[in-house]
């Protein structure tokens, strides 16, 4: 007989939990399978009727997505030498040859460096302003932090045109550094507001031990609240690459060539030489990846949650 | 190695004052215990000693020198916190160094390690290096948090109901081991118990608190044997002193006493008036008579073996008790 537990739930809830669960993936992990499926599709696989389920397998897509290529006469085609590469083959098959690298991978680290540099700062930045708020006297806190929220509120597209016209005088347009100073403004506030509830949740105890112990303020802010905010850090974190990730609408309208991030750049990929589905799939395949692995590499802190333990209450 | 003044200090939480007016000098090497009840701001006095609030009154001083303008860390003291407050995402071994780490001191790994060693024998914390600050009971916590006062030097230190959640034979030899560092270092301490062996033993001065005021500062004989009020006397004495009208036992009152304090040692049993046996509490090495006078209780102490049971009646008379007026202050 096994003993019986006021706190775990019981065989039979977990089985069906498990159930409902499991459901609820497989529902929501279909259409992330269908992309995942069609970037490994030829062109024809993917737009076939009825859809295949199971095909033979080609890189054609993830080729196209980067490179450019170009169709050329026959007699010139039959005159080329024996393609050198895997990727030079696979593009022979539909009768045209490379042309040159595409923009994807350029596209694709402007992403990578708007969307960590934004979270980074907003991190940084929100962590010691979280903290100001939190432990020190402020004039006028609570106006403060609602003024921050408050920048939230309005959709930020709404300000679009000024920004636009701001960033143009600037020169921040089309740049790195103004992208990521817009994503980081819109995330600051999440940040400072997310970041302040975990630590008002961590006790002053810890940092007055410090203090005593010969560290200074911002010594004691680093060794003793920073490893306790971790987990808040990190789902913070999270929300803030999410964000910036994913911006699409400001992406348009502020970069064009030199900043450009992937979201604007994959639905492009549809235009060159006919509607090329499986290097969109390709695209966006790889586009997901980044928020994926991140979140991954950050779970063990999401879900280790806060440790109080140590303090009597 | 230092002397500890508070000139006239005041201090309030808001609304909460929580010291008042507080003055009193702590001679270098002494070994000061706060004793009051709950909520009267001995923690605090702790709390601006250490630099981790500021009076909004008076001056705190240590060697003569003002140091309210000092950081915590600059001022030199450990402090044992009444929340032992661990870090919680450190083990014990690393709990013990921080203080060792700290960049005050910069010590040598292998100095750490061996220091950290010696406290950690010296509490019986030993085995549990290596745990996680959490996966801790309450009593080894405690002992952690005494540990991370002890490994460094400091001019003074601090602590705060250091022994509260031990066992009787763990705060027995901790006791002594305190005590024994005391007496080889030297150094100041001030020390928060509700414990009166704790108070009795180890004190050189005792400081009673009253809602935020230093009403009596001496040494443990002064608050046992002359104290200044029946708040004071109530502190210390175990059973408690028992208080009745000045005239219970007939004439011979000063005049403007109000009040007799009997403490055990202020009542003969075998002659004067009569009282009944209520309760015989046995305690082992001593054994408490809870007495029936007239409409009053009265607690004291008899032999351990006493062939006494409840109902009885036996005679008991005062000698020399303490006289207070009617305001409790001691005449
Ligand atoms: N952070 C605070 N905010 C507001 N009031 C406080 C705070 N800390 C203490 N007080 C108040 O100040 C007074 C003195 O508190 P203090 O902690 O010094 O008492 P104590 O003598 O240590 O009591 P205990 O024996 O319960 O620990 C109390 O009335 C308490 O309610
Ligand atoms: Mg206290």
């Amino acid at each position: 007989m096994s003993a019986y537990s006021v706190t775990e739930p019981s065989r039979l809830s977990k089985s069906v939990a498990a159930l409902l669960v499991v459901g609820y993936a497989v529902i929501t992990l279909l259409p992330l399978l269908w992309i995942l499926s069609t970037g490994f599709k030829s062109g024809p696989d993917s737009i076939s009727y009825p859809p295949k389920v199971l095909f033979e397998p080609s890189l054609e897509g993830y080729v196209n997505l980067f490179t450019t290529r170009t169709r050329i006469g026959a007699e010139q085609f039959a005159a080329l030498p024996p393609p050198e590469t895997w990727y030079d083959k696979i593009v022979r098959q539909s009768g045209t040859v490379i042309a040159g690298p595409s923009r994807f991978g350029e596209r694709f680290m402007n992403s990578v460096i708007i969307g960590f540099g934004s979270t980074f700062l907003s991190i940084f930045l929100g962590t010691l302003a979280a903290y100001a708020f939190s432990r020190f006297r402020v004039p006028l806190k609570d106006d403060l932090l609602f003024f921050i929220l408050s920048t939230r509120m309005m959709p930020p597209i709404a300000v679009a045109i000024p920004i636009y016209l701001m960033y143009r005088e600037l020169g921040l347009s089309d740049t790195h550094l103004g992208m990521i100073l817009l994503y980081t403004a819109v995330n600051i506030s999440l940040a400072v507001w997310l970041l302040k509830g975990f630590i008002d949740e961590i006790p002053r105890e810890y940092e007055e031990a410090a203090l005593i112990d010969g560290y200074t303020r911002f010594q004691a802010f680093r060794k003793v609240v920073l490893p306790q905010a971790a987990t808040g850090i990190a789902s913070t974190a999270i929300f803030c690459l999410i964000f910036a990730w994913n911006e699409y609408a400001f992406a348009v309208l502020l970069t064009s060539g030199n900043a450009q991030t992937a979201p604007p750049f994959i639905p492009t990929i549809i235009g060159v030489g006919g509607q090329d589905w499986p290097a969109v799939a390709a695209g966006a395949t790889l586009f997901l990846l980044p928020v994926m692995i991140f979140t991954i590499l950050l779970r063990k802190h999401l879900l280790r949650g806060i440790t109080f333990g140590a303090v009597r209450k | 190695m230092a002397e500890v003044g508070l000139h006239g200090v005041g201090m309030s939480y808001g609304a909460t004052q929580a010291l008042q007016d507080v003055s009193m000098t702590i001679p270098d090497g002494a070994f000061v215990v706060l004793l009051g009840p709950t909520g009267a701001g001995k923690t605090t006095t702790l709390r601006l000693i250490a630099g981790l609030e500021r009076p909004e009154h008076g001056d705190i001083t240590i060697d003569g020198q003002s140091v309210l303008r000092d950081t915590p860390a600059q001022r030199d003291v450990a402090m044992v916190f009444q929340q032992y407050s661990l870090y919680p995402h450190l083990s014990v071994r690393d709990n013990l160094a921080f203080p060792l780490r700290s960049p005050m001191l910069r010590l040598p790994e292998a100095e750490i390690a061996a220091r950290v060693q010696a406290v950690a024998r010296s509490l019986r914390i030993e085995h549990k290096l290596n745990n996680k600050a959490t996966a801790l009971s309450g009593g080894e916590m405690q002992r952690v948090s005494i540990g991370r006062a002890l490994v460094r030097q400091p001019r003074i230190y601090l602590m705060d109901e250091p022994l509260s959640s031990l066992d009787a034979k763990l705060r027995a030899d901790l006791r002594v081991e305190l005590k024994r560092i005391h007496a080889d270092l030297g150094a100041t301490f001030l020390y928060v118990t509700h414990d009166q062996i704790e108070a009795m033993t180890m004190a050189t001065h005792v400081g009673v608190l009253d809602q935020g005021r230093l009403v009596q500062f001496g040494t443990p004989r002064e608050i046992y044997e002359d104290p200044v009020s029946t708040y004071v006397a109530s502190r210390l004495g175990q059973p408690r002193i028992t208080l009745l009208p000045a005239g219970s036992f007939g004439p011979g009152a000063p005049a403007a006493a109000a009040q007799m304090g009997l403490r055990p040692e202020h009542i003969v049993i075998g002659e004067g008036q009569s009282a009944t046996v209520r309760r015989v509490e046995r305690l082992g090495d001593q054994t408490r008579l809870h007495l029936a006078f007239g409409p009053h209780e009265i607690v004291t102490l008899t032999d351990p073996h006493t062939p006494l049971a409840a109902g009885e009646s036996i005679a008991i008379r005062p000698q020399n008790p303490l006289w207070f007026d009617a305001h409790g202050n001691r005449i």
